[in-house]
């Protein structure tokens, strides 16, 4: 039987690109998102192209209170969770506004928490599945441009890795993706540097590679996994000064 | 509307090429959106034309809007968003069984774009062109309306649309006919020919074979002159073939690579080509099964071959006669090529059917495909044929032209009228428009 993957925030350009990888790997899938509307357009067009089951769900990560239920009416249980929903923010705003620091903390990291702990708990029951949160190489260490997305992104990292340390025995996996730059929606205006950064397509194919293989904690494209060692290495007396 | 820079386009021939803003769209709504919101804009599919007819200083770009919709097996029915291309769709349909039942020669074209040029195929004597298998298509209008055309509901748009050049609005998405296949391979049947009376016959005795074309020589002079390859082809039915013809293609393919070294663009190396070709068909008659993709896109397989003619572009020229004046006019046309010395690359030869829509290429009689590289004294050249093409009764396909005037234009489209009535009602405001549009005067009234 095909096993059922639920991706949350299925509208988001990496997300799309990994729907892809995954129907064609055979998977079935639940697009969980705000936009049903669109959502299910895509899940009839993954059915056609690669003749699996695909079915659009409402799901909003600021609304904590429904999570319970939105997992429990899953059918079937997923065997694979994807949390790829987030936001960038506006981090000047984010100075000033708390409703745009809080939009960021509950969006990339309590949403995380919240739904990705009832999956861990019914997966852990299971003894079986995997579990991919996308955060983000901004996580690694704060910066003065974008330090509020920085640390939540920092939180699900360490949220990340307490929970591989908690499922490791019960046989399910938990894979943290680090993307650097991806040409996405959330970076359309900003002018990326053209070789450190992924199309959504690459990102997806290391995303899929890692869940593939026995990766835990996944750097796209590869090569931030270097530039993030150097960078975190770089003594707070210098760092706090310099202006990456 | 936010900043977006302009980049130089240039479509597959790369000329004209021009400084440009590619809109892109993938949801329905974004596309009225991104509609309401330019003044004049043309859509662009993949940019496979020869030319500037989806040119235009704002393009709306579709290839990112390009799911599929819905697809019946058992009716054979496909129903996709305008911008997918046909290789995403044959590579879903393929397997099941299915194939379109009218294909350019390449696979990277928009199923908007097909339709929008009403694109012919190696068997449009007998199925038509791509908007004949068009059962209803999904229309932005240019007044930001999306309406629903068929033969039986807004069945004028719908025929002027097919063929159309993206100027009475953007095709959002069509439900197109399939038909079925038992196997992945074509019985192909190829004839040499001596000249191109007997090229004629050939098309003439076996008009009742789904699939032909010719390839001619033009560089052969006197009662040698048009003498070429005559393919015809059927597809292979289940167990009709067997592994023992697969080994053998392999081996001894008949079909020719069109790799196209830069030196076969000189005379020496382009009779030198020709005669390569010609020595496969000098054997006689010969039976091969070339798989699909060898048949019908052999293009395909040299990525970006339209690179060896340089940066300065090429033009490919191609024409339709009435049938009962192909035969003198083809002749005069070879005259008139080889006392020029622009000797084209590739010259195709095809038997059409009868037209369909208004701008649509397509009439009874026999078209030529000509490639010509841009150099001193070929526009001169052209403008002689298009005079010879036109008082012959005959026309020049729209999708391959960067060219031709406003006065031939109207004489090889009589119907045009027609056309430009239904422009008038729908885009009073010529908000879509091409350079080639513009050129042509392929416009509402006030302009
Ligand atoms: C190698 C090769 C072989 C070819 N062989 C053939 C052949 O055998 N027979 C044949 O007929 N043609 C052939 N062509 C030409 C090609 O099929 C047509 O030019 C086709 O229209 C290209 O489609 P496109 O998606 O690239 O569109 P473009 O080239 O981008 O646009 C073509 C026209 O379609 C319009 N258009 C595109 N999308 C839409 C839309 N969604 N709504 C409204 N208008 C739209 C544009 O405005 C423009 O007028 C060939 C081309 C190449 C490069
Ligand atoms: N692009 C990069 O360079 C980059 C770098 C590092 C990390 N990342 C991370 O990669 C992930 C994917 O992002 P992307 O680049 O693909 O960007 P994207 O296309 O902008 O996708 C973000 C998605 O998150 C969804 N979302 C936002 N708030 C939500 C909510 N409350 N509930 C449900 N969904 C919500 C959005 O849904 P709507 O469609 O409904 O708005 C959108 O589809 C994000 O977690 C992002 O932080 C991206």
């Amino acid at each position: 039987m095909r096993k059922t993957v639920l991706i949350l925030g299925a509208g988001s350009d990496m997300a799309r690109a990994l729907s892809a990888e995954l129907a064609e790997g055979g998977y079935n899938l639940f697009l969980a998102g705000r936009n049903v509307h669109e959502l299910s357009k895509d899940a009839k067009d993954l059915e056609i192209r690669f003749e699996i089951q695909a079915e659009a769900l409402y799901f909003d990560a600021l609304d904590t209170n429904s999570h319970p239920g939105f997992y429990d009416h899953l059918n079937p249980e997923p065997f694979g969770v994807v949390a790829a929903f987030g936001v960038l923010g506006d981090e000047n705003l984010a100075r000033r506004d708390p409703l745009e620091w809080q939009q960021i903390i509950n969006t990339n990291y309590s949403g995380c928490v919240s739904i990705l702990s009832l999956a861990a708990n019914r997966m852990e029951k299971a003894g079986e599945g995997f579990i991919v949160g996308i955060s983000s190489v901004a996580g690694d260490r704060g910066r003065a441009a974008n330090y509020v997305y920085g640390s939540a992104k920092a939180g699900l990292s360490a949220f990340l890795s307490g929970l591989r340390n908690r499922l490791c025995r019960s046989g399910v996996r938990v894979i943290t993706v680090k993307p650097g730059f991806v040409r996405t929606k959330m970076t359309r205006d900003l002018d990326l540097p053209s070789r450190l950064s992924a199309t959504p397509e690459e990102a997806a194919r290391d995303i899929f590679n890692a869940i593939l293989s026995n990766r835990d904690v996944v750097y796209t494209r590869w090569m931030w996994r270097w530039i993030m060692a150097f960078i975190k290495h770089i003594p707070e007396r210098i760092f706090k000064r310099m202006s990456i | 509307m936010e900043n977006l820079p302009e980049l130089l386009v240039a479509n597959w021939n790369n000329y004209p090429r021009i400084n440009a803003r590619l809109w892109e769209f993938r949801t329905e709504n974004q596309a009225v959106k991104l509609l309401d919101s330019l003044s004049r804009c043309i859509p662009r599919g993949l940019g496979r034309s020869y030319g500037d007819c989806s040119l235009e200083k704002n393009i709306i770009s579709t290839p990112d809007f390009k799911r599929f919709i819905a697809l019946d097996q058992k009716q054979e029915i496909l129903e996709c968003e305008a911008g997918i291309s046909l290789d995403q769709i044959l590579r879903t349909i393929i397997p099941r069984g299915l194939f379109l039942p009218v294909t350019p020669g390449t696979r990277h074209v928009t199923l908007g774009g097909a339709i929008a040029s009403d694109v012919h195929g190696k068997n449009h004597h007998l199925h038509g062109a791509f908007g004949r298998h068009v059962l209803s298509l999904l229309l932005l209008t240019p007044g930001g309306e999306v309406i629903d055309c068929s033969r039986e509901k807004n069945a004028e748009i719908f025929y002027a649309v097919c063929g159309g050049m993206g100027l009475l609005g953007l095709i959002l998405s069509a439900r197109i006919r399939l038909m079925p296949i038992q196997s992945t391979y074509i019985s192909q049947l190829t004839i040499p020919a001596e000249n191109l009376d007997h090229l004629m016959d050939l098309f003439e005795t076996h008009e009742q074979s789904t699939y032909s074309v010719a390839w001619l020589d033009l560089l052969s002079r006197g009662r040698n002159f048009g003498h070429g390859l005559f393919m015809l082809g059927e597809h292979c039915l289940s167990g009709e073939i067997t592994s023992k013809d697969l080994r053998r293609r392999e081996k001894f393919g008949i079909n020719i690579p069109f790799f196209m070294p830069g030196w076969i663009m000189n005379e020496h190396g382009l009779r030198a080509f020709n005669n390569l070709y010609h020595l496969r068909g000098k054997s006689g008659p010969g039976r091969s099964f070339p798989d699909l993709d060898d048949f019908f896109y052999p293009l395909d397989k040299v990525h970006n071959w339209n690179r060896f003619y340089g940066r300065k572009g090429f033009l490919q020229y191609q024409f339709v006669l009435p049938k009962e004046h192909s035969r003198l006019g083809l002749e005069k046309i070879q005259a008139h090529i080889q006392a020029s010395g622009i000797l084209p690359f590739l010259a195709v030869l095809k038997l059409l059917g009868p037209q369909a829509g208004p701008l649509s290429f397509p009439l009874q009689g026999y078209t030529l495909a000509l490639d010509f590289p841009i150099k001193p004294g070929l526009s001169a050249m052209l403008s002689a044929l298009d005079r010879l093409v036109h008082n012959l009764g005959g026309r020049i396909y729209l999708a391959k032209d960067a060219r031709m005037s406003k006065l031939d234009f109207r004489r090889g489209y009589p119907e045009i009228s027609r056309f430009l009535e239904l422009k008038n009602k729908l885009d009073p405001k010529n908000k879509m428009a091409s350079l080639q549009s513009k050129r042509l005067g392929l416009c509402a009234k006030p302009y």
